[in-house]
């Protein structure tokens, strides 16, 4: 019975046309960041490798091409290969196209990353403190309150700065501990609101143990929310990031949306008007983030039918 | 409850945070791992081995690490209210003249920023919410601005209005050519210099009020007491009016949830335009690793964004008449 309402409802959220639209795009840039790399001779850090023995060695000329220019490159070994520059070129002749793919997956990684620790850690703190309430309840909730008022981007950038080098999911892991506290308070009053309704009651007078309420009677209930909750986190993730990246204080180790972004800026993109090395990235983060927000309008409606409006 | 108790509890909820903020910072570089002075040392090359102990030794006396950390963790506070928040190697001047210096850049951004884009996001959300066909076209357009990145955003002004089109200055906070004064050439400079970065952040953040003015208006509209208003025979005016009233006051409440990021945007936004705030002094701190500088950054960050929440607080007592029946009859 359960099983088959849950189902009813994820076919209801797919006829729903904010959320295809949001589920659309996001699945279009998922897509986009796995079958990318075909359509580039590129490696992801925009340079061309050629196997010699048992090294690869890059090659690469050096000119600063706009989009969808042909190029010719002479390789380590003496051989004329052509290539074609889909977004043009960098200021070090590395190909913006390759980057740019291989940045947004990067980028979705470390946002998927943040978004899974982000929001287990929310739910599990935000679950603790509605359920158990008491002295329990009054610190956890002094700590996500205080969490709440020192703004992350300061964390983020205190603690980024003392690593030297960091890999993807190092700042994934710095994102998802400064993000939690929004799922836990909106969890904290989910738990409350449920602990009191009476099937829960019911289940505690029939004797049933804590956990098995919990699993069996809470959480079927809260799924949505979570799920909720954690595409907002995913939405934070991948702004947070962006401007981590934007600072300097990304990834050391690969290339990101923000990373590519920092690097226009260091270079005077902008000065010397080439669009294609800082356009592409800010469009993929703004899209990715307005689609994040349509599946969520298009779940809350779903879930909360008192926000359709006549006729959507 | 009164509002003396209101006060105290608040204000009690916002030094815990401060001692909390603050305590964090002075730990911070003692959980992480590497050790501060040995990076700073590392950058002066040409040590011999037995030079850099000695070094070690004396910065480690001049710093007070070799204290116990309790008496570190006085000391801390002790100089933290003296005012010192210790000195930048990066820009060879005290941490305190610098934040000075870079603070007021910061408030002519932001505050305009914040307020004007709050007055006309909740005023477009409003129309939005009560006017359907406004709407469709409009609620699109308010979630692609709240989906930008402030600093991509600002990236976009300077490309098309400072270099292409080459109306606006777009770099620094004034002519290089000039000195910070009240003549009349630097403030027509300095103002010229502001328009752009205020903007970048005023356009963005406009579309998540009208998102949020948006919605909360069409759950009031539907609210009971909207609907007895209305089977009453009130106008649409008054109906509105009796709805703003409501859902003004979680915008309120927004405002202080979002200032993190709101601040957060303008740290990014500042390195885009070169303009000279707390942002850049941030950015450079990180690079170089300048870590007395991005303490005192982060504190300056961390009270001033406490100092807001705690105003807004104390205006949502004054606005929401629960809070303020609850005091002035009680």
């Amino acid at each position: 019975m359960p099983r088959r309402s849950r189902m009813d409802t994820v076919k209801i959220a797919f006829r729903n046309r904010k959320f295809q639209f949001g589920f659309g795009l996001l699945m279009f840039f998922v897509l986009f960041a796995l079958i990318g790399p075909l359509f580039t001779p590129f490696a992801w850090d925009g340079l061309y490798y050629e196997k010699v023995g048992k090294i690869e060695l890059a090659s690469y000329s050096g000119r600063h091409l706009p989009p969808m220019s042909h190029e010719e490159i002479y390789t380590y070994t003496g051989k004329k290969v052509e290539v074609l520059h889909i977004l043009g070129t960098d200021i070090q002749g590395k190909d913006v196209y390759a980057q740019l793919v291989y940045g947004l997956r990067t980028s979705l990684w470390i946002a998927v990353l943040a978004a899974v620790i982000g929001t287990i850690l929310g739910v599990t703190i935000g679950f603790v403190a509605g359920y158990k309430g008491g002295w329990i309840d009054e610190i956890l909730m002094m700590v996500v309150n205080i969490m709440l008022v020192i703004p992350a981007i300061v964390l983020l950038i205190l603690v980024a700065a003392y690593l030297s080098a960091r890999s993807p999911e190092i700042q994934a892991i710095i994102i998802g501990l400064t993000g939690w506290p929004w799922v836990a308070r909106a969890v904290r009053s989910q738990t409350l609101s449920l602990k009191n309704r009476e099937f829960v009651s019911l289940a505690r007078l029939a004797g049933q143990s804590d956990s098995k309420i919990i699993f069996g009677e809470i959480m079927p209930n809260m799924v949505s929310y979570v799920f909720m909750a954690g595409i907002l986190q995913f939405s934070g993730a991948i702004l947070a990031s962006a401007t981590l990246d934007f600072i300097g204080l990304g990834p050391t180790t690969m290339v990101s949306l923000g990373n590519i972004l920092q690097k226009a800026i260091a270079y005077n993109a902008l000065q010397f008007g080439w669009w294609w090395w800082f356009i592409p990235p800010g469009v993929i983060i703004t899209l990715i983030i307005t689609a994040l927000f349509f599946v969520n309008l298009g779940m809350e409606e779903v879930f909360n039918p008192r926000l359709r409006r006549g006729g959507e | 409850m009164g509002f003396k108790k209101y006060l105290a509890r608040k204000t009690g909820v916002y030094l815990i945070t401060f001692l909390f903020a603050v305590t964090l910072n002075w730990l911070r570089p003692r959980l992480m791992p590497g050790n501060p002075i040995e990076a700073m040392l590392s950058s002066n090359l040409g040590l011999a081995p037995g030079e850099k102990e000695v070094l070690m030794k004396y910065y480690s006396q001049l710093y007070g690490l070799d204290k116990p950390l309790w008496e570190q963790f006085v000391n801390f506070w002790v100089s933290l209210f003296h005012g010192n928040l210790g000195y930048s190697i990066l820009y060879k001047a005290p941490v305190t003249d610098l934040i000075k210096h870079a603070l007021p850049y910061d408030v002519v951004i932001l505050l305009p920023a914040i307020a004007l884009s709050w007055l006309v996001g909740n005023w477009l959300g409003a129309i939005a919410g009560k006017n359907k066909r406004y709407d469709r076209y409009t609620m699109p357009l308010f979630y692609f601005l709240a989906s930008m990145p402030y600093f991509w955003f600002a990236m976009l002004l300077v490309y098309f209005v400072g270099v292409r089109a080459g109306w606006l200055p777009y770099q620094g906070a004034y002519a290089p050519d000039l000195i910070p004064s009240f003549s009349g050439d630097f403030i027509a400079s300095f103002l010229k210099h502001w328009i752009l970065p205020f903007l970048s952040l005023f356009i963005v953040m406009i579309g998540s009020w009208a998102i949020g003015m948006r919605n909360m208006i069409i759950y009031e509209l539907e609210a009971d007491y909207v609907r007895y208003l209305e089977a009453l025979g009130g106008s649409e005016k008054l109906l509105t009016k009796h709805a703003y009233r409501n859902a003004i006051l979680p915008q309120v409440t927004g405002l202080a949830l979002q200032l993190g990021l709101m601040v957060a945007g303008a740290i990014a936004t500042e390195i885009v335009f070169n303009y000279p705030g707390i942002g850049i002094l941030i950015m450079n701190a990180a690079l170089s690793q300048d870590y007395f500088l991005l303490q005192g950054a982060f504190l300056m960050v961390v009270i001033s964004v406490l100092a807001a929440n705690f105003i807004i607080d104390l205006i949502y007592a004054f606005i929401d008449p629960r809070v303020r029946t609850s005091y002035t009859e009680g």
